[in-house]
């Protein structure tokens, strides 16, 4: 009988309560989640500030005002608060993860806490959990304190369907924060040092914020003929250009974004005149067709992260425990 | 497979077998820990004894054998397993920025012991390590002495049928391991088993009913301390003599019983018989004439049969 058709007995989430509860509150009690906030309330509130110092200067009415806040780029400043988040959420998530497992490594701790009624999953779950939610609280609060900015500032309540595009815009960042968390809780299961852990974390996010993005377009433009004769052929090299581009979860999370807070998005790619037909230009898009737009972006987040978290899983059952 | 409550086993191990690529790290060992009884794991690093700790917990697979803790089996039922057993590995460690009652209520809820249960449960385990007047403090502060408490203190709180303990006195001054092996005596007499593995032979030597001795992934030699003796020194009681103005080689050739004389260094000999002769080697130094300074009953010490052994062991080789 092979050994991997032993099957064990008892849940193997057993003990996930536990290690959850204890790495969020570490987590919230960390010196470093101190310190991720405030980078979070500079690089967060910068750009907040003064997209809303533009806001209020805004006399022409526009149906969707509490959203800019999030999207509009002011010209002293060429960034917006949903591009700051773009880079703000992988150091957030690689900063809480990179030394989840190699740490406990490094302080002796893994083999005893193992040894305790607990399987390796309930221990890797817990850690990603534990995690997830610091990041989420995070998140909601740096949302939440925007939100009440606006409230203040713009002296206008968000309609309902803002609120819910913002609140939807929020699961997607919290699902964007997941993908590099479970990254870096990869890297933390197959380097022992942490440093090393953190350094291929952050290469690999630099990789795909900086990199990519030239790397796909120097791609779709050598596989790109070297006259293109019609807009099929035109439509067809962009598709591989976005493609190529969508490998990157932060164009992916940029996608959902845009689709979320500019409700006026209809498609990432170029429209066909075919299929304009019938549009009224800058009219929004009801919520649910917003939704639907952004559906392939989300499930693409959330299942970048289960196989990343899959393949750190792996890695962990087959680790040796022992020092 | 028997049924190890009726035999008095807590552990029994059989044809146990890692295998790392091609090299064998535990090579069919075959173990049995009694109830209640101090169990020594000797040898040499490297000689397998903490991979064979770490399959009876179910923390490394097996390549083949079977294991029976405590009427479970640690491949399919590890949390059974280590529900009751307490581990303290090689260099234990805690969590630094949490303090000591922390620590263990961590373990506690991993346990699902009851909150209100485990409070009383933590407190009375760390007063029987004599840690209780730190039981608030950070663990970063604790010297390794008091880290290897705290992990007795665990395995107390856990209320483990059985201990293992890799290497629970490595790294520890004199006075640390006096009072560490004392806590180790106290967990048997709490009907604890406990399983100990470690390269320091005298320390061990002193608290262990029985020992095993390993070497190459295989068990060499298993029983207590003085069958292990009689089976590498060769039975019989040696002492030590220590005399002057006689020629005790001389003097002591008639005394029945006597098998070798050795000197060892100045004015010492070991002497080796077949039976007791301390009374009649006293009474012939004295009767020849010479100042008796020192007879002594040599115990057979773990040192001297591993030494021993590993020497044979070379030479064989």
């Amino acid at each position: 009988m092979s050994r991997s058709a032993v099957r064990r007995e008892g849940s193997a989430f057993t003990g996930l309560g536990p290690v959850f509860m204890k790495e969020f509150a570490d987590h919230l009690s960390s010196a470093r989640m101190m310190v991720l906030m405030l980078f979070v309330i500079a690089f967060g509130a910068f750009p907040v500030a003064s997209s809303l110092q533009q806001l209020r200067t805004v006399t022409e009415s526009d149906a969707f005002l509490f959203l800019r806040i999030f999207t509009s780029a002011p010209d002293s400043l060429p960034i917006s608060f949903v591009f700051a988040l773009n880079f703000i959420i992988p150091v957030m998530a690689i900063g809480l993860g990179f030394d989840a497992v190699n740490s406990e490594f490094n302080h002796r701790t893994l083999s005893r806490v193992l040894s305790q009624p607990i399987y390796r999953d309930a221990l890797l779950l817990g850690k990603f959990l534990g995690g997830l939610a610091t990041l989420a609280v995070a998140l909601t609060a740096l949302w939440l304190i925007v939100f009440g900015a606006g409230l203040l500032l713009l002296g206008l309540p968000p309609r309902g369907v803002e609120v819910a595009r913002a609140g939807c815009f929020l699961v997607a960042a919290i699902a964007y924060g997941g993908v590099w968390l479970a990254a870096s809780l990869l890297f933390s299961v197959i380097f022992r040092s942490t440093a090393t852990s953190a350094l291929c974390s952050l290469g690999l996010w630099l990789f795909f914020f900086l990199l990519w993005p030239m790397i796909a377009q120097a791609i779709t433009l050598g596989l790109a003929p070297a006259q293109i004769r019609s807009a099929e052929e035109y439509l067809a090299i962009e598709q591989i250009g976005l493609v190529l581009a969508r490998f990157s979860p932060g164009t992916l999370f940029s996608e959902a974004v845009v689709g979320l807070l500019n409700p006026e998005t209809r498609t990432f790619g170029s429209m066909l005149p075919a299929q304009m037909r019938g549009v009224i230009p800058g009219a929004p898009l009801p919520l649910d067709q917003s939704l639907i737009l952004i559906w392939p972006q989300m499930t693409g987040l959330i299942a970048g992260t289960i196989v990343v978290f899959a393949a750190a899983y792996v890695i962990f059952q087959r680790e040796e425990v022992r020092a | 497979m028997s049924d190890p409550s009726a035999s008095g086993n807590v552990i029994e191990v059989r044809g146990l077998l890692k295998l790392y690529g091609a090299t064998r790290a535990v090579d069919a060992i075959d173990l049995d820990i009694r109830r209640g009884e101090i169990f020594g794991l000797l040898g040499p690093n490297g000689a397998g004894k903490t991979t064979t700790i770490l399959m009876l917990l179910g923390l490394t697979e097996t390549s083949g054998g079977t294991v029976d803790v405590l009427g479970f089996d640690p491949v399919r039922q590890p949390l059974e397993v280590k529900r009751r057993v307490g581990y303290l590995p090689d260099a234990v460690g805690f969590y630094d920025h949490l303090t000591a009652r922390e620590n263990l209520r961590y373990t506690a809820r991993l346990l699902a012991i009851p909150r209100r249960d485990a409070e009383k449960r933590i407190s009375d385990a760390m007063e029987s390590v004599q840690l209780a007047d730190v039981l608030d403090k950070r663990v970063s502060t604790f010297s390794r002495g008091m880290r290897q408490r705290l992990g007795i203190a665990e395995i107390v709180m856990k209320k483990a049928e059985v201990a293992i303990l890799d290497e629970p006195t490595s790294g520890l001054d004199p006075h640390a391991t006096f009072e560490l092996l004392e806590m180790i005596r106290g967990l048997k007499k709490a009907g604890v088993a406990v399983l100990i593995s470690s390269h320091l032979l005298d320390r061990v030597q002193s608290v262990c009913d029985r020992v095993a001795l390993f070497n190459k992934g295989k068990i060499a030699l298993m029983g207590t301390v003085v069958e292990l003796a009689n089976k590498v020194l060769g039975a019989g009681h040696p002492v030590l003599v220590e005399a002057q103005g006689v020629d005790i080689a001389g003097a002591l050739r008639g005394v029945e019983g006597v098998q070798t004389v050795v000197a060892v260094g100045e004015g010492g000999w070991r002497i080796v018989a077949d039976r007791d002769v301390r009374a009649a080697v006293a009474q012939r130094i004295v009767s020849s004439g010479g100042a008796l300074t020192r007879l002594a009953d040599l115990q057979p010490s773990l040192e001297e049969v591993y030494t021993r052994y590993f020497q044979e062991e070379r030479h064989v080789a």
